[in-house]
């Protein structure tokens, strides 16, 4: 199958309008390991004949780690000038697979004029699953063990819970939960920033630690929904030298490795 | 009305009034404390605020029983101390169904007393001996170690007193009527001693009154002083809880402005903007909520044991924010009743209190606020301080310096051109 990414800007130009647009993100667009993910959610809503568009060079970073960092004026820049963007083209509805943008997306945009509904691509596979729109075919991951890791801005920051799990669910894999999992997850260590700079002095690195508590379930596939967890994780199964016999995948890859997209 | 009853209620009278104005002159201070901070619109509904309170306070129910039940207790002292007699309710009760009540409820005073003695000493036993590690950090050194002892040996007086009382009772009751109040704990107490003569009796039970009331006053006028203010506090911050979902950060609107006319020179900042303050360096540039906050804080350390840094052994512990935060203002107010209103330090919260390799440590996962039973949000005060250090200040880390200049110059926190934001798509087929 030929898979098609529209752009927002040659769609408008032609008199269409998307039904949702798919928001890539920094990472999703730039990161290696993120592009893959990005690459997967592309092939899904291309086989479900989803009328979307992205962004393309006119997405710019939604600031999120600015204003984490502390630097507001930064954060506001970028954030005008996607709004202004978003609100030109008439967007409605938007698709993420960053949980970082997602949340400053929906919660954040409002209170600068920005106002559309916004869905983390958990949510939205979830949905399709439910109606029957997206099928996943069992095989692949049967009887394998995956556990899933809470990311902070999906968990807690927004209450988001159950919708990655549906997803995985979907696989007919084995979903194992460890003991800090849901409202207790521990942050994977890259939030706020700190991502993008070393740990301050102390005696471990915060991914290290998360890696070893979802590793107490001998998973074959920790399963994840941010593409800076999917990196900090894989730093951390990288660091046990677990690579070979633990995946770190996204859930948008899950769902295409077991279609076989 | 004899003599000594009248100097009773005298005496009553004076102790709980000079109390209650000891007490009341900390609480007053507590509140102008927390009007250090900035105003802050929390923009939520009774409904939703009786709710957060009742949800939250109450969802300690534990507390509320305590409370209900202490109630009851303190209004029969009260009477008592005013009229100089003794068991008012009982004796106005008596007959009635309302005795049966009463005798439930004083039950119920003296079974949670006895769980709550043999709870304090478990408690005791885990600030001293088991060294449970929440209770070890060191912020908890000194004055918050004692303030923690100080309130469980209080709440270990204040029971003995309260057996006292009610077992000399219902010994002379037992003696004068051949049988107790109905009361299970004090009555088997009560029947121990009951061969004691009256006058040894009359003096436990009076000695146990006295020390009772003494301990409640005690406990009223120490309580501003201590991080057992929270009993209190819990109310109010849970009624004022913030509606918006843990991630969101609050807008800066006079930042939005100021980009705003640079992006568009035909857009004019409003006046009411007045001069741009950079997030907060010291409690006055906090908000009335997050001094509110740092007052209920009941330093119990669930959000620390949470943190992700401090589980690392990272500086950062949200607990100690808290207390730096309420510490701060303690100082402040410590300084202008000596020096007068006018008083300056040159201190500030950020820096002088709360370092910036904590602030520097936080990775906004909001474990802490998720974990807080009473829903207090450290983060809120962390990310303040964090804009102070970056704005301000301009203190961050090179590496932020670096996220900043991309981000400003290629639209993202890498050094990549934002013509290549399609290149991904060469993967596709
Ligand atoms: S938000 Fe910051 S202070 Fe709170 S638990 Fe997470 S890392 Fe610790
Ligand atoms: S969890 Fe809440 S009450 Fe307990 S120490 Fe932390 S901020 Fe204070």
């Amino acid at each position: 199958m030929q898979y098609n990414v529209p752009v927002l800007s040659e769609l408008v130009a032609e008199g269409k309008t998307p039904d949702v647009v798919f928001w890539v993100g920094c990472a999703g667009s730039f990161d290696q390991r993120a592009q893959r993910v990005t690459v997967a959610f592309t092939k899904i809503l291309n086989r479900l004949q989803i009328n979307f568009a992205v962004l393309g060079t006119e997405e710019a970073c939604t600031g999120d780690p600015a204003r984490r960092a502390g630097n507001e004026f930064v954060f506001q820049m970028l954030a005008q000038q996607n709004i202004a963007a978003l609100n030109n083209y008439g967007v409605k509805k938007i698709v993420t697979t960053c949980p970082h943008c997602f949340n400053t997306l929906k919660n954040e945009y409002p209170a600068l004029g920005g106002n559309y509904e916004v869905v983390h691509h958990s949510t939205y596979l979830q949905q399709l699953i439910n109606e029957g729109k997206l099928k996943v075919e069992g095989g692949t991951f049967k009887g394998k063990k995956i556990t899933y890791h809470d990311s902070c801005y999906l968990g807690r920051a927004n209450d988001i819970y159950e919708a990655p799990r549906a997803v995985i669910e979907a696989l007919d894999a084995d979903l194992v939960e460890i003991k800090k999992c849901k409202t207790n997850g521990l942050c994977c260590g890259a939030g706020g920033g700190q991502m993008f700079k070393e740990d301050e002095p102390g005696k471990k690195r915060i991914n290290i630690e998360r890696t070893e508590q979802l590793m107490e379930v001998n998973p074959d596939v920790i399963a994840v929904a941010c593409p800076f967890c999917n990196t900090m994780i894989t730093d951390g199964v990288k660091n046990e030298n677990k690579q070979d016999t633990i995946k770190v995948v996204d859930i948008a890859e899950l769902i295409a490795q077991a279609n076989s997209y | 009305m004899s003599f000594l009853t009248i100097i009773q209620i005298l005496l009553f009278i004076t102790l709980v009034g000079a109390s209650f104005f000891v007490a009341f002159r900390k609480f007053k201070e507590i509140y102008d404390n927390i009007n250090m901070g900035k105003p802050e619109q929390i923009d939520t509904t009774l409904g939703f605020r009786l709710k957060s309170m009742f949800l939250i306070a109450f969802g300690q129910k534990k507390m509320f029983k305590l409370t209900f039940a202490t109630q009851i207790e303190l209004i029969e002292i009260f009477i008592d101390g005013l009229t100089g007699k003794h068991r008012i309710l009982y004796h106005a009760f008596e007959g009635s169904f309302l005795e049966s009540l009463y005798v439930f409820v004083i039950n119920f005073i003296e079974i949670l007393s006895l769980l709550t003695f043999i709870v304090t000493i478990i408690f005791i036993l885990r600030r001293t001996t088991f060294k449970v590690a929440r209770f070890q950090m060191p912020e908890l050194k000194g004055w918050p170690w004692r303030d923690a002892l100080n309130i469980l040996a209080f709440e270990l007086t204040l029971i003995t007193f309260i057996f006292m009382m009610n077992s000399g009772d219902s010994a002379l009751h037992m003696k004068e009527h051949g049988e107790g109040y109905g009361f299970i704990l004090s009555g088997f107490l009560g029947n121990m001693i009951s061969s004691f003569p009256n006058g040894l009796l009359h003096f436990i039970e009076k000695t146990g009154w006295w020390g009772h009331l003494c301990m409640v006053m005690v406990f009223l006028v120490y309580l501003p002083y201590s991080k057992h203010l929270h009993i209190l506090l819990a109310f109010p911050n849970t009624f004022f809880t913030r509606p918006e979902p843990k991630g969101e950060m609050r807008n800066m609107t006079a930042i939005e402005h100021e980009v705003k006319s640079m992006l568009d020179p035909s857009f004019v900042v409003p006046a009411t903007d007045g001069e741009i303050k950079f997030g907060a360096k010291d409690v006055y540039d906090l908000s009335w909520k997050s001094l509110l906050d740092a007052y209920s804080c009941t330093e119990c350390g669930r959000c620390t044991a949470a943190c992700p840094a401090n589980q690392t052994g990272k500086k950062l512990s949200p607990r100690k924010i808290m207390m730096d935060t309420r510490d701060r203002m303690e100082d402040i107010s410590k300084g202008k009743k000596e020096h007068g209103p006018d008083f300056a330090d040159n201190r500030n919260l950020l820096g002088d209190y709360v370092t910036k390799e904590e602030l520097r440590a936080c990775t906004t996962c909001n474990a802490c606020v998720e974990e807080c039973p009473v829903n207090i949000s450290p983060l809120n005060i962390i990310l303040e301080l964090r804009r102070n250090m970056i704005m301000d200040e301009a203190d961050s880390p090179a590496e932020w310096n670096t996220i900043f200049a991309n981000m400003e110059n290629n639209q993202a926190p890498w050094q990549f051109s934002p013509d290549d934001r399609l290149k991904w798509t060469e993967e596709l087929n």
